[in-house]
C-alpha cells in the first residue's frame, strides 16, 4: 500500500481546437484534502469530468492505488472507488433521502428487500460519519446544506474512498460552508481523499492540506497549503499580480435617487419572492444586497427595472413613480436614466450569438446615434464598439467576433461598458463577476468605484459576500424575501453570515 | 466545453454540411430507385437533364425555384424572430385573391406593368392578413403559431373553394377558377434573359416575377441584419428574455414579423397566376408553402442560401416529372419520397455529420497548427 490515493499521468484533452488539458501530471495523497483552484476555463472541470469518466482522457493514465485503470464512464469511476459530489446536485426532488441515496445501486429486482438493505447500510454511514439526514424526508423539503449532505451519502454509500467535490460552497450561506468543512474534516480522519475544487482563495486555505493550481488548461503548480498565501495562488491564477482588495475613498453622498418602498414582488407560481422591501438609493453610494441565492435578490433587481411586474408597492426614479405594478417598458426606464446589468448575461444581458458590436446597443438599439431612419447605422455602432473595447480593454479586440467567443469576463465588460458608459443616473448591477476571472474582477471592481465616484448611485446584488463586503457603502442583508438588516461594511462576516442564514436558519446552523 | 462540437470553417459550415447532407439523400434516394427496380444512374440522369437539358427544361427549373424563393423567404423572416410560421401555404393561397382582383379590375384597361405593381401590393396584404389572425392570437392570446397556421391553412382552402366555386367562377363554366385575363393579367416571360446564355425559353412560363424574388431575396437580406425592426427581430429569435430586457415589444414583433411573412408567401401567388395560368385555379399553390420550410431550413434562413436551395427544389420538381415520364415504374409519388429525403438529410438530420467532421477538422487542425495559441475550455 502506497500513501497515494490518485496519481495522473500526462492527462491531455482536446475539445475541437480547444486544449482543454495540456499534460497534466497531479498527485494526490490518501487521507488529504486536496484543492484544485483556477480561473473559469482553465480546465478543473474538464479534469474532473476525466476523472469521473464523462470524457476521455486523449493521452495519459490514471494510476489509482497503484495500479493504471480505465475510466470509461461514471460507472466505472464508482467501482474503482472515486464518488463525486456535483455543483448542481443530480438529485430526485420528490424522492426521499433513503430512495435517492439507493436510487441506481438497488440491489435486488424486488424494491422492498432494496429498501430495508439500504436503510441500516444508511444508518451506520450517519453514525459513522456523523452526518444526520432523516432518510425518509423529501428531498424537496430540504434544505440546500442537507440536500448537498444527501450527496455526499450517496457517494459514501457507493463505497466511495475518493470524493471530489465541485464548486460545494457556491450554493451554501457560510454558516453552512462551515458546517461542510467541519465534515470534510471528519471524512479525512476516517481515511477518506478528498479533492476540492473552488475558485474561491480563503476556502483553499481554510481547509485543505495541498493545492494545485490550473490555469489554461496547465497544471502551474502545487503546494503545500501552509506554506503559501493567498496572494501567492491569485498570482499563479492570474499568471499575474493583483490586487485582491479594492482602494475606496469615502462616499460622497448626494440626493436619493432611487427610492423602494414596501415593493412586494411574486414569482410564476404566486410564491412571494419579495416581501415588503423597502430602502433608498443615493447619489455617490453603493448599496450592496447581501443574502443566499434565490431569497428574492434576483426578483428585486427584475422589479425595478422593469422585467418582472410587481404586486405591490412604490418605486421612484430621480423622484418621479415607476409604474412597477402596471405596464413598465426597460426602454423607457433607460430613457429615463436607468442602468441594468442584469445576472444572467447569457440569456439576457447579452444574445450570445450576435456579434460584440450588436449587443454593444442591445436595449439603446432605439437612440437616434445608433440608427439612419429605420436603418442601423453601423458604422456608428462599430465606431462605439470600438471605442469602448479600447476603453475596457475587451479581448479580442474585434467588434465582428460572436459574442459567445468571449470569455466569461470580457463579456461582462461588454456589458458593463454599454450600462455605464450610457451615463445612466441609476445603475443596478446583479453578479458583477459571477463566471469572471480574477483578472477582470479587479478591472470591474474599479470601474464601479469609479462610477460612484463621479456621482452614480449604484444598486448592487451579489452572492459573493467578499465583494458585497469590499465595494458596498451600506449592506442590505435579505433572507426569503424579506430586508433582515443593514449594516455598515465595516461588520464582520459573522454577523453578516448570521442574517443571511435567517433567524429561522440559526438553529440550522448550529446544528 | 460547453459546445459539443468544435466550431468550423465557414466553408465547412455553409458549404461542405449543405452538400454531404444532399449527397446522403440522394445515395438514400438512389436505393429506393434501385429497390423498385430501375437503375439510380439512369434516374440520375434524367434528373439533371430534365431540370438542365435545354432552355426550356432550365426556364421550368427556375419558374418552381421562383415560388419557392418566395415561400423559403416567408418561412425565414418568421424563423429569425423565432416563430415558426407553417401557415405559408395558406398565406400563399389567400394571397391569389389580391392577384386575381388586381388582374380582374384592370386587365382589359391597363398594361401589364400597370397591373403587375397593384397585383404585388394586393397579394401581399392578403397573405399578409391572413397571417395577422395567428400573429395576433399568439402575442396576445398565447395560441401558438404552430397550431393556429396549420389549421389557416384549411381554413384558407375551404374558403377558396367557395370563393372559386360561387363568387369568382364565371357563369356557365365549369371548372372552379376565374376568367383568363387578358394581356394585362399576363407577366411577360424572360426570355431576353435567356437569350443572353444563348437559350431558348421554349414553352416554360419563366417569367418577370422571377426578378421580384430575387429583390424580395435582396429586401429580407436589408430588413434583417441591416434595419432596426430586423435587430429586434433577431434578438427575440435568439433570446426572447433578452428582448424582454432590452424593451423590445414581443406582441408588436410577433405581429409585425407574420405580417411580414405572410406577405411573402402572398407575393407567391404572383408566378402561377399571372406568369403561368391567367387565372386563378384551385389548389394553385401546391404544397409551395410546405417546400418553403424545407427550402429556409436548408438555405439556413439566410437570402443566399435560400436563392440556390429554391433552385434545387425546381431541380426536384422540373427533373422528378421527367423521371416519372421517362420511368414507368417510378410515379410521382417517388419523387415526393425524394424531396422528402431530402429534407429529412437537410433539415430533421441536419447535425448528423457535425461531430465527425468536426473531429476530421480537429485533428488536421492540430497537425497543422500545433503551435497555434489554443483557449480554455
Amino acid at each position: 500500500m502506497s500513501d497515494i490515493a490518485i496519481e495522473l499521468r500526462g492527462i491531455d484533452k482536446s475539445f475541437g481546437l480547444v486544449h482543454a488539458n495540456k499534460n497534466i501530471n497531479l498527485t494526490v495523497r490518501k487521507g488529504t484534502i486536496h484543492g484544485i483552484i483556477g480561473e473559469n476555463g482553465a480546465g478543473k472541470s474538464t479534469l474532473m469530468s476525466i476523472l469521473y469518466g464523462f470524457y476521455q482522457a486523449d493521452k495519459g493514465d490514471i494510476v489509482i492505488d497503484g495500479k493504471t485503470v480505465t475510466i470509461k464512464d461514471p460507472n466505472a469511476a464508482i467501482a474503482s472507488g472515486i464518488g463525486m459530489v456535483h455543483q448542481h446536485f443530480m438529485l430526485v426532488e420528490n424522492f426521499t433521502v433513503l430512495e435517492n441515496v439507493m436510487l441506481g445501486a438497488e440491489e435486488s429486482q424486488i424494491l422492498n428487500t432494496s429498501i430495508s438493505k439500504a436503510r441500516v447500510e444508511l444508518k451506520r454511514l450517519e453514525k459513522e460519519y456523523a452526518l444526520e439526514v432523516n432518510p425518509d424526508a423529501l428531498i424537496e423539503q430540504l434544505p440546500v446544506g442537507l440536500q448537498q449532505r444527501v450527496e455526499i451519502l450517496k457517494a459514501l454509500y457507493r463505497r466511495a474512498d475518493i470524493l471530489i467535490l465541485d464548486e460545494p460552497t457556491g450554493v451554501l450561506t457560510p454558516p453552512e460552508a462551515d458546517h461542510l468543512f467541519r465534515i470534510l474534516g471528519q471524512l479525512k480522519d476516517q481515511g477518506k481523499t478528498i479533492i476540492f475544487i473552488t475558485h474561491k482563495l480563503r476556502e483553499i486555505m481554510a481547509i485543505t492540506d495541498e493545492v494545485s493550481v490550473m490555469r489554461r488548461g496547465e497544471m502551474v503548480a502545487t503546494r503545500k497549503t501552509k506554506e503559501t498565501s493567498v496572494e501567492e495562488l491569485a498570482e499563479l491564477m492570474v499568471g499575474r499580480r493583483v490586487l485582491l482588495r479594492v482602494e475606496k475613498g469615502a462616499a460622497n453622498l448626494g440626493e436619493v435617487k432611487l427610492s423602494v418602498e414596501n415593493l412586494t414582488v411574486r414569482d410564476g407560481r404566486g410564491v412571494t419572492m419579495v416581501d415588503n422591501v423597502s430602502f433608498n438609493l443615493r447619489a455617490g453610494e453603493i448599496v450592496g444586497i447581501a443574502g443566499v441565492a434565490g431569497n428574492g435578490q434576483s426578483e428585486l433587481l427584475e422589479a425595478i427595472s422593469g422585467i418582472r411586474r410587481a404586486v405591490g408597492g412604490k418605486v421612484l426614479l430621480n423622484g418621479k413613480p415607476i409604474d412597477v405594478t402596471g405596464h413598465v417598458d426597460p426602454r423607457e426606464l433607460r430613457d429615463r436614466g436607468l442602468g441594468h446589468v442584469p445576472e444572467d448575461r447569457h440569456h439576457v444581458g447579452l444574445v450570445l450569438k450576435f456579434e460584440e458590436a450588436e449587443n454593444g446597443i442591445l436595449g439603446y438599439h432605439h437612440e437616434k446615434r445608433f440608427l439612419n431612419g429605420v436603418f442601423l447605422n453601423t458604422k456608428a455602432i462599430q465606431a462605439d464598439a470600438e471605442e469602448k473595447i479600447k476603453k475596457y480593454d475587451i479581448r479580442p479586440p474585434n467588434p465582428r467576433l460572436k459574442t459567445a467567443n468571449f470569455s466569461g469576463g470580457n463579456q461582462q465588460k461588454i456589458v458593463l461598458a454599454r450600462e455605464m458608459e450610457r451615463g445612466p443616473d441609476v445603475l443596478i448591477i446583479g453578479q458583477p463577476t459571477r463566471g469572471v476571472d480574477v483578472g477582470a474582477i479587479e478591472f470591474i471592481h474599479k470601474r464601479i468605484i469609479e462610477m460612484r465616484d463621479q456621482g452614480m448611485a449604484v444598486l448592487l446584488v451579489s452572492v459573493e459576500l467578499d465583494e458585497i463586503r469590499a465595494l458596498s457603502d451600506r449592506i442590505i442583508v435579505m433572507f426569503a424575501g424579506r430586508v433582515v438588516g443593514e449594516r455598515d461594511p465595516d461588520a464582520t462576516e459573522g454577523e453578516l453570515g448570521l442574517l443571511m442564514a435567517g433567524v429561522e436558519g440559526r438553529k440550522e446552523a448550529a446544528e | 466545453m460547453s459546445n459539443p462540437y468544435a466550431k468550423l470553417p465557414a466553408w465547412a459550415e455553409y458549404i461542405l454540411i449543405p452538400l454531404l447532407n444532399l449527397v446522403v439523400a440522394f445515395l438514400v434516394a438512389g436505393l429506393v430507385v434501385l429497390l423498385v427496380g430501375e437503375n439510380p444512374l439512369d434516374a440520375a440522369y434524367y434528373m439533371i437533364t430534365g431540370a438542365f437539358g435545354r432552355g426550356e427544361y432550365i426556364g421550368f427549373t427556375l419558374y418552381y425555384a421562383t415560388t419557392f424563393i418566395f415561400t423559403g423567404l416567408s418561412v425565414a423572416v418568421a424563423f429569425h424572430a423565432g416563430l415558426f410560421n407553417i401557415g405559408s401555404e395558406g398565406q400563399a393561397y389567400i394571397g391569389g385573391i389580391g392577384v386575381a382582383l388586381a388582374c380582374l379590375w384592370l386587365d382589359k384597361t391597363m398594361p401589364w406593368f400597370v397591373v403587375f405593381p397593384l397585383a404585388i401590393i394586393g397579394s401581399a396584404a392578403f397573405g399578409a392578413m391572413w397571417a395577422f389572425l395567428p400573429g395576433w392570437l399568439q402575442a396576445k392570446r398565447g395560441s401558438h403559431v404552430v397550431i393556429t397556421t396549420i389549421m389557416f391553412n384549411f381554413i384558407a382552402s375551404s374558403l377558396m373553394v367557395y370563393l372559386l366555386t360561387k363568387v369568382l367562377k364565371p357563369l356557365g363554366q365549369m371548372a372552379p377558377q376565374t376568367r383568363t385575363f387578358e394581356a394585362g393579367g399576363q407577366l411577360p416571360k424572360l426570355d431576353w434573359l435567356m437569350s443572353i446564355f444563348g437559350l431558348n425559353l421554349g414553352n416554360s412560363p419563366f417569367n418577370v416575377s422571377f426578378l421580384l424574388a430575387l429583390l424580395a431575396a435582396f429586401g429580407v437580406w436589408v430588413l434583417i441584419w441591416r434595419t432596426k425592426l430586423g435587430y429586434e427581430m433577431r434578438t427575440m429569435g435568439h433570446s426572447p428574455s433578452a428582448a424582454r430586457y432590452a424593451g423590445i415589444g414581443e406582441a408588436r414583433i410577433t405581429i409585425i414579423v407574420m405580417m411580414i411573412s405572410g406577405g411573402l408567401a402572398g407575393m407567391m401567388a404572383l408566378n402561377p397566376i399571372m406568369g403561368e395560368q391567367y387565372r386563378m385555379q384551385l389548389d394553385f399553390v401546391q404544397g409551395a408553402g410546405f417546400v418553403g420550410i424545407a427550402v429556409a431550413l436548408m438555405g439556413r434562413s439566410h437570402p443566399a442560401g435560400i436563392i440556390p436551395a429554391a433552385i434545387l427544389f425546381g431541380m426536384l420538381y422540373q427533373g422528378g416529372a421527367e423521371i416519372a415520364f421517362e420511368m414507368p415504374a417510378i410515379s410521382r409519388d417517388m419523387i415526393v419520397i425524394i424531396q422528402g429525403l431530402v429534407i429529412l438529410f437537410a433539415g430533421a438530420l441536419e447535425n448528423m455529420f457535425r461531430p465527425a467532421i468536426g473531429r476530421a477538422f480537429a485533428s488536421i487542425g492540430r497537425r497543422s497548427v500545433a503551435a497555434a495559441q489554443t483557449r480554455g475550455a
